[in-house]
């Protein structure tokens, strides 16, 4: 190929990258450079940095040290990890069983299809804010009502009346989120299913595995990768929850559901420490990319597939 | 000799119907039982899609509540409906923040598919040497959190005097879908068979009219695909929203944030705010149900 030629494939690619790479890149930058400044807003130094605000000194690695030290913040990565191990797992459980029971033919399955993915559409803040009012609230809430009412058609006055969000934040803010993420983890392994080669599920038929022998030992496999895929990327989307966490229960009672990007929102937004914030945006940076690693791997492992067809 | 005739040209002809009917019979048992169990099938998808749909069912049924009906316990399912809560969200000025949510998601939209469609071009159709690890540059920011970024992007934003700007949105949004469009229009364009792409260039097709005879009709459907789930994260997007704008470019999440601080908790009314706002994906989630997990496995799964 000639020098020409290759730059004029190169071409049509190279807006996207540099604009990539200038948005993406720079910030990170930044970020790291933050991470090492003693940087309070409400705390004028005497220093600029590029203009944009006052800092006193370096910090080097103390914010770093303050994030894996803090109390506040080792709960909150505490926390990151129950709420993104949960709500991955429980997703990924129940999407599994409605892609098997929407993998067979039945009346109205376009109808139920098009209904459960509704909870994944729905504006992730304005569902929130339903599951917080409309369903947990104490007095007048549909959980408590429907159990005020079982408990009336058995002739009590009155059903319990549970404080959903104070009583249990963590399990709250997880089933509102398990309700949001199991669509996507749905629709994710139904393709799987769907992509399930007719000609070997016959050759299962005619050597008379029953249904649960050919699940184990020809979907599950098959299903493996795709499984993977929809774990990892439910890990990386629901690791950086912020709307439900600011919705629901604004990180509290206390610090019991306050995660990592809540945490790092409070810092900047309401305590102004700015070099903290930033050191602890690396960190999460960091753990995604732990998380991220495999991700590609498996999606490399989808991919290659792919190519060599 | 008709008789050997008869039996030469169907020999099993009495077995063959005794066999037939055992097996017809059979069939029919088995018919029935496999028909049985999927009546309880069906039942069972059906209760958990009723039950996971609930949640979405109660907040437009409580919309279309009067605010007496709406806060009852136990819950009123049969009070009359009514669409005053509609009409109360759209006074409290609701249409300025949907306008900021049309602009900051469709331009931004249109941004991407003009960055996008010549990025998958140079990575499918005449790809690029290494072009599997460009791929997985470009995915590899969609994995660096928002939140980590920010914070420089705020400071950028305050100095240049971008606070409160659509058009900040736009540039974030662009960004943020860009590497998702890709990789979806990688897929979509590697799918022209290369068998007509050569045949176009050997009856002396230019690349142009090669692009618009020949690409753009074979993928139309996953241009339009991309834009929706562009158009959707963006509609849906919430952190830099709530950061970055302030009155004039504030985004329909913010709205519904704050609507409950501003007049205090109206049940029936947050749930008409809530529907309205997410409306526009509901109707293109639907549309494009077959599409949508390409979009969200970023493309990785057909």
């Amino acid at each position: 190929m000639s020098r020409g030629e290759r730059w004029r494939r190169r071409g049509p690619l190279l807006p996207a990258l540099i604009f990539t790479i200038v948005i993406t890149q720079i910030p990170f930058l930044l970020t790291i450079a933050i991470s090492t400044l003693n940087w309070n807003v409400l705390e004028p130094g005497e220093k600029n940095f590029l203009g944009m605000g006052n800092y006193s000194s370096f910090a080097w690695f103390d914010n770093y040290v303050t994030v894996f030290t803090d109390t506040r913040l080792r709960h909150a990565v505490i926390n990151t990890v129950v709420l993104t191990a949960s709500v991955v797992v429980l997703s990924s459980l129940l999407g599994l069983g409605l892609a098997v029971l929407l993998d067979r033919k039945f009346r109205g399955r376009g109808v139920a299809r098009t209904l459960l993915i509704a909870p994944f559409l729905v504006m992730p803040v304005a569902s929130a804010l339903v599951w917080k009012h409309a369903l947990y609230n104490p007095d007048y809430g549909l959980f408590n009502g429907v159990l005020n009412w079982v408990w009336q058609l058995f002739g009590a006055d009155q059903g319990p009346v549970i404080d959903y969000v104070s009583k249990f934040p963590m399990p709250a803010v997880i089933a509102a989120l398990v309700w949001q993420w199991t669509p996507f983890m749905m629709l994710i392994l139904l393709a799987g299913l769907q992509s399930q080669p007719g000609d070997v599920l016959e050759a299962a038929k005619i050597d008379r595995a029953d249904g649960r022998q050919t699940f184990r030992y020809i979907t599950l496999p098959h299903l493996r990768q795709y499984i993977e895929l929809s774990a990892l990327l439910g890990s990386i989307y629901v690791l950086q929850t912020f709307d439900a966490i600011f919705t629901i229960t604004q990180g509290g009672p206390g610090s019991a559901t306050t995660n990592l990007p809540y945490e790092i929102y409070l810092t900047m937004f309401r305590k102004y420490e700015y070099g903290e914030a930033a050191a602890a945006g690396v960190v999460v940076v960091i753990g995604t990319i732990i998380v991220a690693t495999f991700a590609l791997r498996t999606i490399s492992s989808l991919f290659t597939e792919e190519a060599s067809r | 000799m008709t008789v050997s005739a008869d039996t030469e040209r169907n020999p099993f002809a009495p077995e063959d119907a005794a066999v037939a009917q055992k097996r017809r019979r059979a069939h029919k048992v088995k018919e029935d039982t496999s028909a049985n169990a999927g009546a309880w099938w069906t039942f069972f998808a059906w209760l958990l899609t009723l039950v996971f749909f609930a949640p979405v069912a109660w907040m437009v049924l409580t919309s279309l509540h009067q605010e007496s009906d709406a806060a009852t316990n136990p819950p009123s399912i049969f009070a009359p409906l009514t669409l005053e809560n509609y009409a109360a969200v759209f006074n409290r000025g609701v249409s300025s923040f949907l306008i900021n949510s049309l602009m900051a998601s469709v331009i931004s939209t249109l941004f991407v598919l003009l960055l996008a469609v010549p990025a998958a071009y140079a990575l499918s159709i005449k790809p690029v040497e290494k072009w599997t690890d460009v791929m997985f540059f470009f995915l590899s920011t969609k994995f660096l959190p928002p939140i980590a970024a920010l914070l420089p992007i705020y400071l950028i934003v305050k100095q240049i005097g971008m606070l409160d700007n659509v058009y900040t949105l736009v540039f974030l949004y662009t960004s943020m879908n860009l590497p998702i469009a890709i990789w979806m229009m990688q897929s979509f364009l590697a799918e022209v068979p290369k068998e007509i792409l050569e045949a176009a260039q050997v009856d002396g097709a230019g690349l142009f009219r090669t692009l618009v005879s020949i690409v753009a009709p074979i993928s139309a459907p996953g241009l339009a695909a991309t834009s929706l789930i562009c158009f959707i994260f963006s509609w849906n997007e919430f952190m830099f929203a709530v950061n970055l704008t302030a009155t004039r470019a504030s985004t329909s999440p913010i709205f519904l944030v704050g609507f409950i601080s501003s007049q205090g908790l109206f049940l029936a009314k947050l749930c008409a705010a809530a529907t309205l706002v997410s409306l526009p994906v509901l109707i293109a989630g639907f549309a494009a149900q077959d599409k949508l997990v390409r979009g969200l496995s970023l493309g990785a799964v057909k």
